[in-house]
C-alpha cells in the first residue's frame, strides 16, 4: 500500500526519509557495477513496466484490493541494486506526479516497497540459486519463491513503521493481521507474475535476465568460409 | 577518391552461436546510391549494425570514408554513419521534432546557434521545418519517417543507411520521400524488400542472403534476371515490370558508373 | 519523454504557475506538504488556512475545480480506510446519527483524511501545471543523482511504449472473446504480461540502438533553459512560507 501524506507521524517521516536516502545511496553505489551506459535504458524500461504493474489493481478479499509491487522482478532483471532504483523512481513519480503515495511518505513507501522487497527478494532468488541446479531456468522458480515472501515481508515493515508513528490508534494486532494477511495473497498474484514473466524473457533472452549471468558461456565466434 | 564504404570479408555469430554472416565483401563509392536485397534472414540488419560498430568483434573489417570502424574511432563512425531505422518510433523520443534533430548534433557537443542552424538545415532537406516545435507522435508516419531521415542528416552523414525506409508508407508518403532522398547529394545504402522503390532510387543493388553476397550490378538487371530473382527468394509485386517502369521512371540511372 | 499519459494529468495554460521553474514548484510542494503533515492534533483551524492557499495557487494556475475532483478518485483506498477508523478504534464512545463511534478514532480519520488529500491536491495541481520532461529538469536542477534522472527519462519514454503495447494485447485478447472478469482469467493476464514484457524490451533494444547510433553517450543533452530567479523562487515560497506560518501558529496557540 502506497502510504499517504499524514498516515505515519512526522518524526517517523523523517526517519523513513533517513533510511530511504542511505539505502539509495548503498544502491547508486553498487549500481555503478550493474550497469554502464547501455543498460540505463533497460532500467528505464523495467521501471515503466513495474509502473505498469502497479496500476494493476486486483481484488483481494471483501472489497479491499492490493497491487503489485515488482521489487522482485525488478532485481531479477536488472540486478538489485538498479531495481531498487527502478522502484525508487517509480514511487518518486507516483507521489509527486500522480498523488499517489505521500510525498511526506515517500521515504517510508521508498523503505517499505523498494528497498525491502528488492532486499528480501533478491536474497531468496541468490539463495535458491546457490540451492538448484545451475541453468537459466532455475531463476525462475527461485523470482517466485523470492517475490511470494517479498510482498508480505515489505508489508511487515509496513506495519513496523506503523507501530512505531502510527498517527490513526488501531490496534497494531488487527493492523498486523489485515495487511500481512492481504499481502499474502498479494504475494501470490506477485509470485505468479514475476515467475511468468521471468520465465518468457529466460526463454527468449536469457542474456537479458540479470540473475542469470553468473551462468554465461564464454562467447565462441564461428567463421564458415563460403564462397560467393 | 576514397570510397564512402569498404566491408571486406565481414563474418559475424550472435553469442547464441547463430552465425549471421559469412564473409560480406561490398564496396560503395562516394554519391552512388547502392539497394541491398535478400530475403528474411539474410543478414541485412547485421549488416546494417556493424556499420557504425554496434556490432563487432567477428572477423573482417568496416571501413567508412578511409576510417576503420574499431573502439577507438565509434564516435566519429556513428557521426559518419547517419542509420534510419525501421520503425520511425524507435528513433524519435524526444517531446518535440525539434529537440530530436537536435540529440545527434548534441551530442557531438554542437549547441546554441550553431545547433540550431543544423536543426534548421536538416529540417528544410526534409521539408519538414514549419513542424520544429510539434511533438513527433502528433505526426503522420510518413512524417516521422521523414524526421527520422532528418535526425540522422543533421549529424552531416558521409552515408545514409535505410532499414525499410518505405515500409509502412502510403503512395503519396512513399513518392515524397523518393523525392527528397533523391535530391540529397550524399552517399545511400538502402536495405529493402521494396523492389520498385529500390529501381527508382538506386542505380545499383546488390543481393545478400545467407550472409554473403550473391549478386551485385544494375538494379535494373538484377530485376530482370529472373534465375537469381527466384533462387534468392525475390518477387516482384504482382503487375510490376522493371522493363515498362523503366521507361516512366528513367530518373534513377545518370550517376551510375 | 513525451508520454501520452501527461495529455490527461498536464493542462496546457499559460498561468504564472506554469512558467515558474519546475525546481521551484517541485519544492514549494514538498514543504508545503510538509507543514501540513506537521499540524498539532487537536487544532482544526489550520486546514481551512491551507485549502485557502492551494485554491489561490489553482486559480493562479487556471486549474479548475471539476478537475481536481475528478483526479482525487486517486485517493479512495485510504479514504475507504479512513471510513473504517471509527468503527475499528479503541477508546471512548460516541453517538453520531445512531451510530456508536470511537471519538479518537473519528478524529484520527478527519485528521487524515485532510493531510491526505491536501498531499493528493498538491501532487494534482504539480502535475496539472508541470509537463513530465519539466519535471524531470526540475528533479535535475534540484540535485537528484544523474543515474536516477536517466532511469526517469527512459521510464517516461517506455511508459508511453508499456500502456500501448498493454492495450494492443488486450484488443487482441478480446477480439478473441476473452473477457478479463472472471478470478480464473488472472493466468491468461499473468502470461501476457510475459509476452508485453519482451515486447517491450525487443522495442526498447531498437530504440536504443538508434539513440547509440546518433552518438548517445549516456548523458542525455539539456536544451531547455530552466535556471530559476530569485523572484521566482520568492514567488514559489509563499505557498509553503503561509503554511509553515500557520502551523507555526498552530502549535503556538494549541
Amino acid at each position: 500500500m502506497h502510504v499517504p501524506d499524514g498516515f505515519i507521524d512526522a518524526p517517523l517521516s523523517v526517519v523513513g526519509g533517513v533510511i530511504a536516502t542511505v539505502g539509495v545511496g548503498v544502491c547508486l553505489r553498487g549500481a555503478r557495477r550493474e550497469l554502464d551506459e547501455k543498460t540505463a535504458p533497460l532500467a528505464g524500461l523495467v521501471a515503466a513496466f513495474v509502473f505498469a504493474l502497479q496500476m494493476l489493481n486486483f481484488p483481494v478479499a471483501l472489497g479491499t484490493s492490493g497491487h503489485l509491487l515488482g521489487g522482485t522482478l525488478a532485481a531479477v532483471l536488472v540486478g538489485p541494486y538498479t531495481g531498487a532504483l527502478c522502484v525508487t523512481v517509480v514511487l518518486t513519480v507516483q507521489a509527486l506526479f500522480f498523488a499517489d503515495g505521500g510525498t511526506t511518505a515517500l521515504g517510508i513507501n521508498i523503505t517499505t516497497m523498494a528497498i525491502v522487497t528488492t532486499v528480501v527478494g533478491y536474497g531468496i532468488v541468490v539463495l535458491l540459486r546457490a540451492l538448484l541446479p545451475a541453468r537459466p531456468a532455475s531463476v525462475v522458480p527461485a523470482a517466485f519463491v523470492g517475490a511470494l515472501i517479498s510482498v508480505p515481508a515489505s508489508a511487515l515493515a509496513f506495519v513496523g513503521f506503523y507501530a512505531l508513528g502510527g498517527t490513526t490508534g488501531l490496534s497494531l494486532g488487527g493492523v498486523l493481521v489485515a495487511m500481512v494477511g492481504v499481502h499474502v495473497l498479494v504475494g501470490i498474484g506477485e509470485a505468479v507474475i514475476t515467475a511468468l514473466t521471468v520465465g518468457s524473457v529466460v526463454t527468449v533472452r536469457p542474456d537479458l535476465v540479470y540473475a542469470t549471468r553468473s551462468y554465461e558461456q564464454p562467447l565462441e565466434i564461428r567463421h564458415t568460409e563460403q564462397a560467393a | 577518391m576514397t570510397a564512402s564504404l569498404v566491408v571486406h570479408g565481414l563474418a559475424f555469430a550472435y553469442p547464441d552461436g547463430h552465425q549471421a554472416l559469412y564473409g560480406v565483401d561490398l564496396t560503395v563509392a562516394r554519391g552512388e546510391r547502392v539497394a541491398v536485397l535478400g530475403p528474411n534472414g539474410a543478414g541485412k540488419t547485421t549488416l546494417v549494425l556493424h556499420l557504425n560498430g554496434i556490432l563487432g568483434g567477428g572477423r573482417g573489417t568496416v571501413a567508412v570514408a578511409g576510417l576503420p570502424v574499431t573502439k577507438e574511432h565509434v564516435r566519429e563512425i556513428r557521426r559518419r554513419v547517419g542509420i534510419v531505422f525501421q520503425d520511425p518510433d524507435d528513433q524519435l523520443f524526444m517531446p518535440t521534432v525539434r529537440e530530436d534533430v537536435a540529440f545527434g548534433p548534441a551530442n557531438l557537443g554542437l549547441r546554441g546557434p550553431e545547433l540550431a542552424d543544423r536543426v534548421h538545415e536538416a529540417l528544410v532537406q526534409v521539408g519538414m521545418a514549419e513542424y520544429a516545435d510539434r511533438p513527433p507522435h502528433h505526426l503522420s508516419y510518413g512524417q516521422r519517417r521523414r524526421v527520422a531521415v532528418a535526425t540522422v542528416l543533421a549529424m552531416r552523414p558521409e552515408i545514409l543507411v535505410l532499414d525499410e525506409p518505405s515500409s509502412n508508407l502510403d503512395p503519396a508518403s512513399r513518392r515524397e520521400l523518393a523525392d527528397i532522398l533523391l535530391g540529397l547529394p550524399i552517399t545511400i545504402l538502402m536495405v529493402t524488400h521494396d523492389l520498385p522503390y529500390a529501381l527508382q532510387l538506386c542505380p545499383r543493388s546488390v543481393i545478400l542472403d545467407d550472409g554473403v553476397i550473391v549478386a551485385d550490378g544494375s538494379t535494373y538487371d538484377l530485376l530482370c534476371d529472373d534465375a537469381t530473382m527466384t533462387a534468392h527468394r525475390l518477387e516482384l509485386p504482382f503487375g510490376f515490370d522493371p522493363r515498362s517502369a523503366m521507361s516512366v521512371a528513367p530518373a534513377a540511372s545518370p550517376s551510375f558508373p | 519523454m513525451s508520454a501520452g499519459h501527461h495529455h490527461h494529468l498536464y493542462l496546457d495554460r499559460a498561468s504564472l504557475i506554469h512558467r515558474l521553474p519546475p525546481q521551484c514548484k517541485i519544492a514549494a510542494v514538498v514543504l508545503f506538504v510538509t507543514a501540513v503533515v506537521t499540524t498539532p492534533r487537536g487544532s482544526w483551524w489550520p486546514y481551512a488556512v491551507y485549502v485557502l492557499a492551494l485554491g489561490a495557487v489553482a486559480a493562479a494556475g487556471r486549474v479548475p475545480a471539476p478537475t481536481i475532483l475528478r483526479r482525487m478518485i486517486i485517493e479512495t483506498p485510504f479514504v475507504l480506510f479512513a471510513v473504517i477508523l471509527p468503527f475499528a478504534s479503541p477508546g471512548p464512545k460516541t453517538d453520531v446519527l445512531g451510530l456508536t463511534l470511537s471519538a479518537t478514532g473519528l478524529e484520527s480519520a478527519g485528521i487524515l483524511l485532510a493531510k491526505g488529500t491536501l498531499g493528493v491536491v498538491a501532487s494534482i495541481l504539480l502535475a496539472a501545471t508541470t509537463q513530465p520532461r519539466d519535471l524531470l529538469l526540475g528533479l535535475q536542477r534540484l540535485h537528484m543523482p544523474q543515474l536516477l534522472v536517466q532511469i526517469m527519462t527512459f521510464m517516461f519514454r517506455y511508459i508511453e511504449v508499456v500502456l500501448g503495447e498493454m492495450n494492443r494485447m488486450r484488443v487482441a485478447r478480446e477480439s478473441r472473446g476473452f473477457d478479463a472478469r472472471h478470478v480464473g482469467h488472472l493466468k491468461v493476464v499473468a502470461q501476457s504480461a510475459g509476452a508485453l514484457f519482451i515486447r517491450c524490451y525487443e522495442r526498447g533494444e531498437r530504440v536504443h540502438l538508434a539513440m547509440l547510433s546518433r552518438g548517445y553517450t549516456g548523458r542525455l543533452p539539456v536544451f531547455a533553459d530552466a535556471r530559476s530567479s530569485t523572484g521566482q523562487w520568492a514567488m514559489a515560497a509563499l505557498l509553503p512560507l503561509v503554511a509553515v506560518a500557520t502551523t507555526v501558529a498552530a502549535w503556538a496557540t494549541l
